[in-house]
């Protein structure tokens, strides 16, 4: 490998010796092709023409009255797949082809990623496999029959705890065997090296339209920009734009799921030790020895023991700031958001949502806060309705 | 303490190396099979301690693990275990786990107390030798041979960066992919033992799909110092859990196998 692929202490490539050649490879063709004029000029083309890029600013107007300051919404919802994922999948994807690879695997929680993957896999005529946790192909079963349309096969997981972890362990091992002609398309900011940068570099162009709409729209920066955390890919996607503007605060919300003090969340950032997991020094959720915990959320895309190595080191540096907020909360402002703006929310970025709600006339009238909504809720309606069924 | 290289240095033949989860089924069962391994002819032990996550590995030695995490397995109990065997008889014991618990328990700490326990070397299957230096200083200290592994994706160069850093054997991954039994032995094997033989004088020990008698000839054969048998063995566990007191027995005629036709 040329780089280390470290965020200060954190990330690193701790893998299989049978997979490091595969990553020299993508980390090469990732330095050739990112700033390569041909390869960014196709990119900008699927970004614009495909997927619905550049996504809208949107000045939330009963909300901010309701908050009592100006609330920003970045629509990654109104993306084609109805996430942020489309952004990465697209300059994986372009990546593979430009790689010769003819294959695609990916793993998913919410099966956003999973779908987004099965798009690009049509596009691009590639044949396709998503790995789920059989817990996630169950209450994500929208998502699930979008993929099979699309054209991909979806191999339930039905090892471990049969969520997301248990489907990257699935698809590193499949990977292993088959890294000649697969191009293995992670889905965030997490793994080993190259993974976080490839990642990171193809949602930065979230938060690249972003600063612009808002010095074109408000004529200045943000005061805060906050995103839900899960591996991180959204948070990192808006944040990198950010981070050298040290005005503007910047706020990952982790799902604690039934509460921290429970032990029943998913949010390693507030309540996880560093470790070593799918390949990438990280907070994480373990145990005193360092066996992976059980994680729970209401929403399967947040579903995660461990988080971004750029995301533990913003914490520790203080850069950004975590915090952490419970379904219940989640499943208060999905509805709140919902009859305000009739946008509905995933229930991942409800999570940042829900902590602009805690911040209700706690800040002054002038503060703006944009918030990546980086999905919309259409997939998670079945959830909504079984926890709170519209009377 | 009976080194790797002592053990090499007496053997006439491949040295047959079964590997273990420690504390499969249980932690008593565990024992008595291991020993039972001993005692039919196993030359040096791989053992592993059971990680909730373990990317290289199939489903069989996945289930092992959850089987021994199930029945109680934790850091301290594999030390213990170490400590039991080695008291049973001084064979050279390396093993092959996953780098968080080791962090987590302090490297070089876990380096220490494993050295004290009684193993010759700690292989991580997820730590390659571009991270060398977060461990080798730490099993030099605790006086420790070092193991890496190779895949037959290696480049040469590359091969030869790892070979200097193993002083106990190279591990040499037979196939592309996990741990599991296989009815053939990958044809990347015998072209990757040859590679490695003009490259280093490190024992090369050979793992990953190896299953039968004839799997073993045929590496020893293409000059193999070492066969190592994960899955086979492991599945005789796993196929016997309605009658554990069975299991030492099965598994110590397997091995006799093995040993008989190398």
């Amino acid at each position: 490998m040329k780089d280390k692929g470290r965020f200060g202490q954190f990330g690193g490539f701790y893998v299989p010796e049978v997979l490091i050649p595969a990553l020299e490879e993508m980390e090469e063709a990732f330095y050739q092709y990112y700033k390569d004029d041909k390869f960014v000029a196709e990119l900008n083309t699927l970004y614009c023409d495909y997927a619905g890029r550049p996504t809208p600013l949107y000045y939330a107007t009963r909300f901010s009255e309701l908050v009592g300051f100006k609330v920003y919404i970045k629509r990654e919802d109104l993306l084609h797949g109805g996430a942020h994922k489309v952004n990465n999948c697209l300059g994986q994807g372009l990546l593979a082809k430009y790689m010769g690879k003819t294959k695609l695997i990916a793993e998913t929680g919410a099966g956003q990623h999973g779908l987004a993957t099965s798009m690009i896999g049509a596009l691009f005529g590639m044949q396709t496999k998503i790995f789920m946790g059989a817990i996630d192909v169950d209450r994500q079963s929208v998502n699930v029959h979008k993929m099979r349309l699309c054209g991909a096969e979806v191999i339930s997981v039905s090892g471990g705890t049969r969520t997301l972890k248990d489907a990257i362990n699935e698809a590193l091992r499949y990977w292993t065997s088959n890294i000649s002609d697969t191009f293995y398309l992670f889905g965030t900011v997490c793994g080993p090296h190259p993974y976080p940068t490839i990642v990171k570099h193809f949602q930065t162009c979230i938060g690249t339209e972003a600063r612009r709409q808002c010095l074109e729209k408000i004529g200045r920066l943000p005061d805060i920009v906050t995103a839900c955390v899960g591996g991180g890919s959204n948070a990192i996607g808006i944040f990198n734009a950010f981070v050298e503007d040290k005005t503007v605060k910047l706020i990952g919300v982790e799902p604690a799921g039934r509460g921290i003090a429970t032990g029943k969340h998913a949010a390693p950032l507030s309540a996880g030790r560093v470790g070593i997991l799918h390949g990438t020094k990280m907070y994480l959720m373990q145990d005193g020895d360092g066996q992976i915990l059980d994680t729970e959320s209401i929403s399967a895309g947040l579903d995660y023991p461990g988080v971004g190595p750029e995301h533990c080191l913003l914490k520790d540096t203080k850069r950004a700031e975590y915090v952490a907020v419970e379904d219940e909360a989640v499943l208060d402002i999905f509805d709140i958001f919902t009859k305000c703006e009739g946008i509905l929310p995933a229930l991942e970025s409800s999570h940042s949502l829900a902590w602009v709600y805690s911040q209700r006339n706690k800040l002054p009238a002038d503060t703006v806060v944009v918030v990546n909504l980086s999905g919309r809720g259409d997939k998670d309606v079945g959830i909504v309705e079984k926890n709170r069924p519209v009377k | 303490m009976k080194t790797y290289k002592q053990t090499f240095a007496e053997l006439k033949q491949a040295a047959l190396i079964p590997f273990f989860v420690i504390g499969d089924p249980d932690f008593d069962t565990s024992l008595a099979i291991v020993k039972a391994a001993i005692d039919a002819g196993a030359d040096i032990l791989e053992l592993g301690i059971a990680f909730s996550d373990p990317i290289a590995d199939g489903p069989t030695i996945q289930k092992a693990d959850i089987r021994a995490i199930d029945a109680g397995m934790n850091i301290q109990k594999a030390k213990d275990f170490i400590k039991k065997i080695k008291a049973y008889k001084d064979i050279p014991i390396g093993l092959l786990m996953y780098y968080n618990l080791i962090y987590q328990y302090g490297t070089e700490k876990f380096f220490a107390d494993f050295a004290a326990a009684g193993v010759n070397s700690v292989l991580i299957a997820d730590l390659s030798i571009d991270d060398a230096d977060e461990v080798l200083a730490p099993a030099q200290k605790a006086g420790l041979d070092t193991v890496f592994m190779v895949t037959p994706n290696t480049e040469t160069e590359r091969a030869k960066r790892i070979a200097e850093k193993c002083t106990g054997f190279i591990y040499t991954v037979s196939l592309l992919g996990v741990t599991g039994g296989r009815d053939q032995l990958s044809d990347m094997i015998k072209p990757l033992i040859t590679r490695l033989k003009s490259i280093t004088d490190v024992p090369v020990c050979v793992g990953f799909g190896v299953s039968t008698p004839k799997h073993a000839v045929q590496l020893a054969q293409a000059g193999a110092d070492g066969v190592i048998i994960g899955s086979r063995i492991v599945k005789i566990i796993e196929d016997n859990l309605n009658d554990k007191k069975s299991i030492p027995a099965k598994v110590a005629e397997f091995i006799k196998e093995i040993k008989k036709a190398i």
